[in-house]
């Protein structure tokens, strides 16, 4: 299958995505914050339909509305606590804009598919790039602000007490979040954003109960669950997505049975 | 000084010193400022009037000099996390870059793991452990770094009678070991009685310190609260009973 252009494009792009969705993914899930992923994914929806309508590559639109709702969210940082009836009314509110873009639009339902639920076969050349660059902005930025967002994820109070801005941590996460999920939607589409960035961190924090390792075993799922979701989409003419999305519930059911009682490891 | 919060007078023109290398022992009912208290001198709050001196310097200068153990533990025993890592978090933490924890920081952990002696623990995940459990690894935490002053915020609460004096026990033998001044908030008296230098006795937005022989007395106890308080000693213990005088008689006359 690496004969094929649009399928060595389609690895690489799934090996990006998946190293950032599980490094992310697994601070996102060790702090709690799945909700909150989970509604920057469905904000990105207007974002991408947006952006569609106005001509742009949804990559773009998607991003700026992930990103402008995480600053948000940072900022009401604890307020947000106890909302998730106003979270959830935004979110319908983004989904129903999105709808709106996506009607005015008319042309294709292909496009609003790709964006629901991803289109990584077709990703090209140029946009290949554009997730790596943001996937190395991602990185590096997390690893910057790995060990303050450690600490005060934690034992927020004391962090307080040593003089870490628990808002400015906070809002750097949130932001990096928001470039994962955008970046995480070009595989498995805006929907499914959590079986890329949530599935493998809690998996992996069940099979280990140390932090490096748990990173480690995060991202290493994230992967394998890409690659191999990709061959099969590619063995059996079913969608990649679907075969994603399956690898990582069966793996995070998998993670289950292993009892933790005994996860000294 | 004074202290406000959420704009309420919580210590009104206090003033107190407290030698190096003392134990004291911080008392007062709930929401008479002994969590403000501690902030205060963590550098998290500023006097609206007067100052704090911590070491001669102000509490932001001196912030990496003290270890804390706070009251709200914002949901420690659901980290699915081993001890040792969440430790470990603490090291160092408030540097940017990755958390790599280096031979130093390794030696410091452990050191900290075996003083509280939770060495059996730290290898368990934190949603495995009792509460006492947790409270030890919380205490690691809070010594990790060599402070030269501990503020231990409602350090007993949830544990067995027995426990409660292994933690004093534990704390008063690290503290003289080490020379610490040790800031130690609870609400019963007598689990510290031993073990304390001083006690600072807060309420009604003053404060009082002393001798536990000269603070806890009917006379120190009634003037601070404004209302009768005697003292009682049965044995060796101390039970403050308030309201057996006029004033809370006549409260509850027009109570009930
Ligand atoms: N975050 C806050 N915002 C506004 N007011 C606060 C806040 N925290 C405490 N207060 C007020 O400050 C006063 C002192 O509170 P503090 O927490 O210092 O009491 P405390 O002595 O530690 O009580 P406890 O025994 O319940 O822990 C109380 O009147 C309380 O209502
Ligand atoms: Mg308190």
């Amino acid at each position: 299958m690496f004969e094929y252009d649009f399928m060595r494009t389609a690895f690489a792009a799934g090996a990006v995505v998946a190293v950032v969705a599980g490094a992310v993914g697994f601070f996102l899930v060790l702090r709690n914050l799945t909700f909150a992923g989970h509604a920057l994914s469905h904000v990105g929806f207007a974002g991408a339909t947006g952006a569609v309508l106005l001509g742009l590559d949804p990559l773009w639109g998607l991003l700026a509305f992930t990103l402008a709702a995480a600053v948000a969210m940072g900022c009401l940082g604890d307020r947000l606590r106890n909302r998730d009836v106003a979270v959830g009314i935004v979110l319908s509110l983004a989904l129903g804009l999105g709808v709106l873009f996506l009607y005015l639009y008319t042309t294709s339902a292909s496009e609003a598919t790709a964006i629901l639920f991803g289109n990584l076969l077709g990703v090209d050349i140029a946009k290949l790039w554009s997730l790596v660059a943001l996937g190395a902005a991602t990185l590096a930025t997390l690893a910057a602000i790995a060990r303050p967002l450690l600490f005060v994820s934690l034992a927020p109070e004391m962090a307080e007490a040593k003089g870490v801005s628990l808002r400015l941590v906070g809002v750097l996460f949130l932001a990096i979040v928001a470039v994962a999920v955008a970046e995480a939607a070009q595989i498995v589409g805006v929907l499914l954003v959590f079986a890329l960035m949530v599935a493998p961190a809690a998996a992996a924090q069940r099979l280990s109960a140390r932090l490096g390792l748990g990173v480690a075993l995060a991202v290493a799922l994230a992967l394998a669950e890409t690659w191999s979701g990709t061959a099969l989409a590619y063995a059996t003419d079913l969608p990649p997505t679907f075969w994603i999305v399956l690898l990582s519930c069966l793996a995070y059911l998998a993670s289950l049975a292993k009892p933790t009682g005994l996860a000294r490891a | 000084m004074t202290l406000v919060r959420g704009g309420r007078i919580v210590l009104a023109e206090v003033s107190a010193t407290i030698a190096a290398g003392q134990f004291v022992g911080v008392f007062g009912p709930n929401g008479s400022g002994k969590t403000t208290l501690l902030r205060a001198i963590l550098g998290l709050l500023a006097p609206v009037s007067g100052a704090i001196r911590v070491f001669g310097r102000a509490p932001q200068a001196f912030r990496r000099g003290i270890g804390y153990l706070p009251q709200q533990r914002a949901a420690v025993g659901d980290l699915p996390i081993r001890g040792w890592d969440f430790v470990a978090s603490a090291w160092r933490g408030e540097r940017w870059g990755l958390p790599l924890v280096g031979s130093r920081g390794r030696a410091q952990v452990a050191r900290a793991i075996q003083q509280v002696g939770a060495e059996a623990i730290a290898g368990r995940r934190l949603t495995q452990l009792s509460g006492g459990e947790l409270q030890r690894l919380l205490l690691a935490q809070a010594l990790l770094g060599e402070p030269r002053i501990l503020l231990l915020d409602e350090p007993l609460v949830s544990l067995d009678p027995h426990f409660q004096q292994t933690v004093v026990a534990l704390v008063r033998q690290i503290q003289r070991a080490e020379g610490i001044t040790v800031l130690f908030t609870a609400h019963d008296l007598n689990p510290l009685v031993g073990a304390m230098d001083r006690v600072l006795y807060l309420g009604n937005r003053r404060a009082a310190i002393g001798t536990v022989d000269e603070v806890v007395t009917d006379a120190v106890l009634s003037d601070l609260y404004q209302m009768p308080i005697e003292v009682l000693r049965y044995g060796k213990r101390l039970i403050v009973v308030a309201g057996h005088g006029p004033v809370e008689a006549e409260a509850h006359r027009h109570d009930v």
